[in-house]
């Protein structure tokens, strides 16, 4: 049989579900929900200002999208940089690339492997928070309806669907920063500055928003696309930031991807 | 078609020239010797022969095809591995194995038991990898390269941290394949081991390869050396030291040597007697690829110096 980039991406993944770091990373992702019920279990209020938190104490299905808000700032992209960011640099030190790099599978088919990998980790690092978000919310608070942003109540299996939805957008720009991460995984060799480097790019992005005379900017930047669901949970749906956060992100995804291949393919493997 | 044709070599890392205008020719069915101290140039060459390395000058073919436009395809029927092969630690050997086989494709996943047996790794197969000493991933890197089914073996320093053992059966193993037709280029300190086992041989200093070809022929190339012991050996240096045809005149430990001609040896011995001095022994000495290896690598440090008589 001809290896193909689906030989690739099936070994990815496999070798993803052989490290302990993939589960510290989906692991938490599982946990902050049930960290987040805990805690408001303990006191009374909550976060109400931020987008569907007033639905909390009433159901338990918003509360994957109110502890994504909290994590869209840093966590997610912090954890999806730790593996990103590892993906090619890992194997630059830990001197595989060149046993992978005289086998019969292309280099370009290879990190398009890589690179499905790190995007179907985002995917599973969501569906482990959606997951114990709607388990540890639906114990605490039930399956009820949920009230949107535009104050329409809406039936708990539309607002399900909507959740499942939003969490879809919101894997977009965080495949935008995984682009980021595998470009600089290729180009530093060295997964410590690739992560840190990762992480800097968003803090970059967000200090640009903080920024008065560039607020123009601001809704072509990665960092504002992580907002763009809210748009799912208004009545009628307010389509223009999902659509501008595919287009945003995707630009966002093809530069560095492009660059990272281009790198990649042409590459001297020395001493790695 | 030939396995390794290189022409003109070049790679240089700033102002130094790791690789430097280098040529090489591996015929079919050689056991092919690179030789070289450490930092002369061997890996950065068989990098480049492996398509990892872009040469900044110079082509090389590898059964044809050129590696650094062709690849994968140019590696078709090619195996092997630069400096110590690395494996992921977290997977097991036979899992290592089995994702470069797939990587491979063909019948390589299906070779995966047999090239484990070959090399003798298959009771620690279920073992992860980063619990594996060097010399288990030694074989582990000569079983990879075998999983290729290759017509080509590349093997930079294959016996490196085994155990004597270890590297007996990597060189009984080297041997019965390349009795079954596959040519093997190889790069070793192991002078001893490129003696027993390589036919033609290339030596690499500075970036340079200062010889080429059969094993045979650099025996032959160098010149004769002669071992000669007297009843005094001070007053046979100096009359050797006068001989005009004698060249490379040393003390080593009793013996003065030197090399010469048979009709220069034949007049010294007549000159040697002819100063009273007696002749316990005078042989022939057949330089070993050690003492060759040294003096094309280390030939102006060396050659003609005399060691001072005690």
């Amino acid at each position: 049989m001809t290896p193909t980039t689906l030989t690739a991406y099936r070994w990815e993944v496999r070798k993803l579900a052989a490290q302990k770091r993939t589960y510290i990373g989906v692991g938490a992702s599982a946990l902050l929900p049930v960290i987040f019920v805990s805690v408001m279990a303990l006191q009374t209020g909550g976060p109400y200002d931020v987008p569907l938190g007033h639905n909390l104490r009433h159901t338990g299905i918003a509360l994957a999208l109110v502890v994504l808000t909290f994590a869209s700032r840093f966590g997610a992209q912090l954890v999806t940089a730790l593996v990103a960011g590892d993906i090619v640099a890992g194997e630059s030190s830990g001197g595989t690339l060149k046993m992978i790099f005289t086998r019969s599978l292309g280099r370009g088919q290879i990190l398009a492997g890589k690179t499905l990998a790190t995007f179907t980790y985002v995917v599973l690092l969501l569906l482990a928070l959606l997951t114990t978000g709607l388990v540890s919310g639906g114990i605490a608070w039930g399956f009820n309806p949920v009230v949107d942003l535009t104050g329409t109540r809406l039936s708990a299996v539309h607002a399900l669907g909507l959740t499942f939805a939003a969490l879809g957008v919101f894997a977009i720009p965080l495949a935008a920063v995984a682009a980021f991460g595998i470009f600089l995984s290729v180009v530093t060799r060295n997964s410590a500055a690739a992560i840190v480097g990762t992480l800097v790019y968003e803090l970059v992005m967000e200090a640009v928003v903080g920024l008065v005379h560039l607020q123009w900017l601001h809704h072509y930047l990665l960092s504002a696309q992580f907002d763009a669901w809210h748009g799912l949970f208004q009545t009628p749906v307010f389509w223009a930031p999902v659509v501008r956060c595919a287009w945003v992100s995707a630009l966002f995804a093809a530069i560095p991807l492009a660059a990272a291949f281009a790198i990649f393919k042409r590459r001297d493997v020395a001493g790695e | 078609m030939v396995p390794v044709e290189a022409h003109g070599l070049v790679k240089a890392y700033g102002r130094i020239r790791a690789v430097d205008h280098v040529d090489l020719s591996v015929h079919e069915g050689d056991i092919y010797g690179f030789l070289g101290p450490n930092g002369a140039g061997k890996t950065t060459a068989m990098r480049m022969l492996l398509g990892l390395l872009r040469p900044d000058e110079g082509e090389v073919r590898v059964f044809g095809r050129d590696p650094q436009r062709e690849l994968p395809q140019a590696l078709d029927g090619v195996g092997g591995f630069v400096e110590t092969p690395h494996f992921y630690p977290y997977l097991t050997g036979r899992t290592n194995l089995e994702l470069l086989a797939a990587f491979d494709g063909g019948d390589a996943p299906q070779r995966v038991g047999d090239v484990l047996e070959t090399v003798g790794l298959q009771g620690r197969a279920t073992d992860r990898v980063g619990g594996y000493s060097q010399g288990m991933r030694q074989r582990l890197g000569l079983a990879a390269a075998l999983l290729r089914n290759p017509r080509l073996l590349v093997l930079d320093e294959p016996t490196n941290g085994l155990d004597p053992g270890g590297i007996r059966d990597m060189r009984d193993l080297i041997k019965s394949l390349a009795a079954e037709g596959m040519t093997v280029f190889l790069s070793s300190h192991l002078l001893a081991e490129v003696e027993e086992l390589c036919t033609r041989v290339s030596v690499i200093r500075e970036g340079r390869i200062v010889y080429e070809g059969a094993l045979a022929d650099l025996h032959a190339s160098s010149a004769p050396r002669y071992r000669l012991r007297t009843s005094d050996q001070q007053a046979a240096q100096r009359l050797l030291l006068d001989a005009p045809a004698l060249h490379d005149v040393q003390l080593k430990g009793d013996d003065l040597v030197f090399s010469a001609d048979e009709t220069a040896v034949l007049a010294l011995s007549r000159h040697v007697v002819g100063a009273g001095l007696g002749i316990a022994a005078l042989v022939p000495e057949t330089a070993t690829l050690e003492q060759l290896f040294f003096e094309l690598t280390e030939a102006d440090e060396h050659r003609h110096r005399l060691e001072p008589v005690p």
